[in-house]
């Protein structure tokens, strides 16, 4: 995993003195005393965290949290009172002039949450601004334009103005926008939260798709735990100007670290977010092919189980054996491979939880969770989905 | 309430003419150069209008109408262009339209450029607004005097009066439609990499046009209302007629003088509006 971007201790005031705050923060003085004495409001402080190459980096916190002076600050539509900011090493906080132009054109594109669409462009020349402003020749640009058209499902609505159209399809728009540039960062404010609750899944869904062809480094803010959990690889709750907390979906919701978090993930519906390799365990009791009967039957009386799944030397699965039938075929001198049952069921390791529910319900036995080449990766317990529930 | 001390007493109108003259004596070049300027931009548009004859001029006005209104509107108003020229007004509403035209001109070309220096900076905006807002509530006839000292008689100070008194609407609404264009929008163009011109020109005009058309109508519909005042010093065309109208209390001429003012007015008017809805994006 390469390091796309890094940010370290950034901090961005808004006043006419910003510079002189920082000594103030430094002696400790509280957000609220500099709003207050000095009427300087802080919109982040210190913040510092890295992104990962084709990683989707998602920002979450409410309102007032400095989520969008953050991602402003990417870009430098905001500029950084004090910190760096690396994108491949190279500290943008700086940037100036041409260097930032060339940054913004190139390298970073951003897409904005009541959409930012120029409304007395057709769309295709949206797509196409981008390019223009890079001073890419006309039929050129047009054909780029196309292509992301194409990728983002917008074909035949080239010719419309934004304001024809509807939220989600605007959304595309932005969306194309800001991929025309193939830019290698993709700063998203807030994308879909002003678009109602069915089309904002599509449209999560469809941005989980491009991304899956594209693979770019993506920033994407977010007020919505939900949204924040579906789509990001790696979560930073923000409060007041500081991350809270930062790691994984399934970190955060197994340790979250304060109670503020603990409020936030309340909400969560965790069948959403967690899948199948969250959940299971590793089998306890195991048999081979060519172990004998008898084992099996040690194996489950030690576990305290009533059934065991059978795997052969490559760790392939290969049945279930019950104890019922185990004892049965003691008696009768009969082989393992004799009485395996396949009634059981399976499930690969990145299904969610919430599509669980209906096998668990309706099984005798434990889950098998295998990879594509029918290995046995672990097992959920019918009692494990339902209660990872609540 | 019956006296004032004379002691207290100052002669403000000294200084004006002395800083008249001075502008005079250390500027007059550039005052002649002006005004050379004036009447050959004005002399161009004489010549084209006086150019076109008479009845293509009618079936420009029905033609135009037509498309940008109705047919019904066409018809009206070709016949008001008609009367004008029945009533023996012709020339004068040539000699007066080439009058606004040249005003209006140079106060989109003075007004729109300072609008958008208004809309850029804060500090220009708060030192312009007072000026215009004293240069809109000024009686129109207040302008003939700086105009006069500084053109004579004559078209140029015509031309100089009805510009200043007809230009702060194209400037206050330059301003206005570039400040009213969404935020975000303007971060958009900004996180592309567009320069301050790229912004202007692809985002903050375009967006701005149809506000600037407002203004641009407003400035015309001011412009000719100031025909009958630029009269005053000597500027020919329906101003002059309507004023000779009223020093010989020759009624009837008066009220066809000002009759056909108000058939250019209504023409114009409707007109450029129509053509500035055009400018419209779907909302």
């Amino acid at each position: 995993m390469t390091v796309k971007l890094q940010v370290e201790g950034l901090t961005k005031i808004f006043g006419h003195n910003p510079r002189a705050m920082l000594e103030k923060i430094e002696q400790g003085l509280t957000k609220e005393t500099i709003l207050k004495e000095f009427g300087h409001t802080v919109g982040i402080n210190k913040v510092s965290f890295t992104v990962n190459e084709a990683e989707i980096f998602v920002i979450m916190g409410l309102s007032g949290s400095g989520k969008s002076t953050l991602i402003r600050c990417l870009n430098l539509l905001n500029r950084p009172t004090a910190g760096k900011i690396k994108v491949d090493g190279e500290d943008i906080a700086k940037y100036d002039g041409k260097k930032l132009k060339a940054y913004r054109q190139h390298k970073v594109a951003m897409v904005f949450q009541h959409f930012g669409l120029f409304t007395h462009r057709k769309v295709i020349d949206n797509v196409a601004y981008g390019l223009e402003v890079r001073r890419v020749p006309p039929a050129e640009r047009r054909e780029m334009a196309q292509k992301v058209i194409d990728i983002v499902g917008l074909n035949g609505w080239e010719e419309m103005y934004p304001n024809e159209l509807s939220g989600g399809m605007q959304q595309r728009v932005g969306l194309a926008r800001a991929l025309a540039t193939d830019p290698e960062i993709l700063l998203m404010d807030e994308p879909f939260s002003a678009l109602d609750p069915l089309i904002r899944r599509e449209m999560q869904q469809e941005l989980l798709d491009i991304q899956a062809r594209l693979k770019k480094t993506i920033i994407f803010i977010s007020h919505d735990i939900n949204e924040a959990f579906k789509l990001g690889d790696r979560v930073a709750i923000m409060k007041d100007g500081v991350i809270e907390q930062l790691g994984t979906p399934e970190e955060i919701l197994a340790q979250p670290k304060n109670n503020y978090i603990k409020l936030f993930v309340q909400d969560i519906d965790r069948s959403k977010i967690l899948q199948a390799k969250n959940i299971m365990v590793r089998p306890n009791a195991l048999v081979s092919l060519k172990d004998g009967i008898k084992v099996a039957i040690k194996e489950m009386e030690q576990a305290g189980i009533s059934s065991i799944f059978v795997l052969d030397q490559e760790r392939r699965l290969q049945g279930l054996v019950t104890i019922d039938d185990a004892i049965k075929a003691l008696k009768e001198h009969r082989q393992i491979r004799d009485i395996l049952q396949h009634t059981y069921s399976t499930t690969s390791p990145e299904i969610y939880l919430n599509e669980l529910i209906q096998i668990a319900t309706e099984t005798k036995y434990p889950i098998a969770v295998i990879d594509d080449e029918q290995k046995l990766l672990g097992i959920i317990a019918r009692v494990t989905v339902l209660s990872n529930l609540v | 309430m019956s006296y004032f001390p004379d002691s207290l007493r100052i002669n403000l109108g000294i200084y004006i003419d002395r800083a008249i003259e001075w502008l005079m004596e250390n500027f007059g070049g550039f005052f002649d150069a002006v005004s050379a300027g004036i009447i050959w931009f004005l002399r161009q548009i004489e010549i084209i209008m006086f150019f076109v004859p008479w009845w293509a001029v009618l079936i420009i006005v029905f033609l135009l109408t037509w498309k940008v209104i109705n047919t019904k509107a066409a018809f009206v108003y070709t016949i008001m262009i008609l009367l004008v020229g029945c009533f023996g007004l012709w020339e004068s509403m040539v000699l007066t339209l080439a009058i606004v035209l040249s005003s209006v001109v140079f106060s989109m070309v003075i007004g729109i450029p300072l609008g958008i220096l208004m809309a850029a900076s804060n500090r220009f905006n708060a030192y312009t607004r007072p000026v215009l807002d004293a240069m809109q509530t000024m009686p129109s006839f207040v302008y003939l005097i700086p105009a006069v000292l500084l053109f004579s008689m004559g078209k140029v100070p015509a031309v100089f009066a009805t510009l200043v008194y007809a230009i702060p609407p194209v400037m206050r609404l330059t301003d206005l439609g570039i400040r009213n264009v969404p935020r975000e929008m303007i971060e958009a163009a900004h996180s592309f990499g567009s320069s301050s011109w790229q912004t202007l020109l692809k985002v903050q005009l375009p967006q701005a046009l149809p506000t600037i058309m407002t203004g641009i109508n407003q400035t015309i519909m001011m412009a000719l209302s100031m025909v009958v005042v630029a009269s005053m010093i000597g500027a020919r065309g329906l101003g002059l007629d309507v004023l000779q109208a009223i020093q010989h209390l020759d009624v009837g001429q008066g009220f066809e003088a000002g009759i056909c003012i108000v058939f250019l007015a209504i023409i114009i008017d409707r007109l450029t509006q129509s053509i500035g809805g055009k400018f419209k994006y779907p909302k």
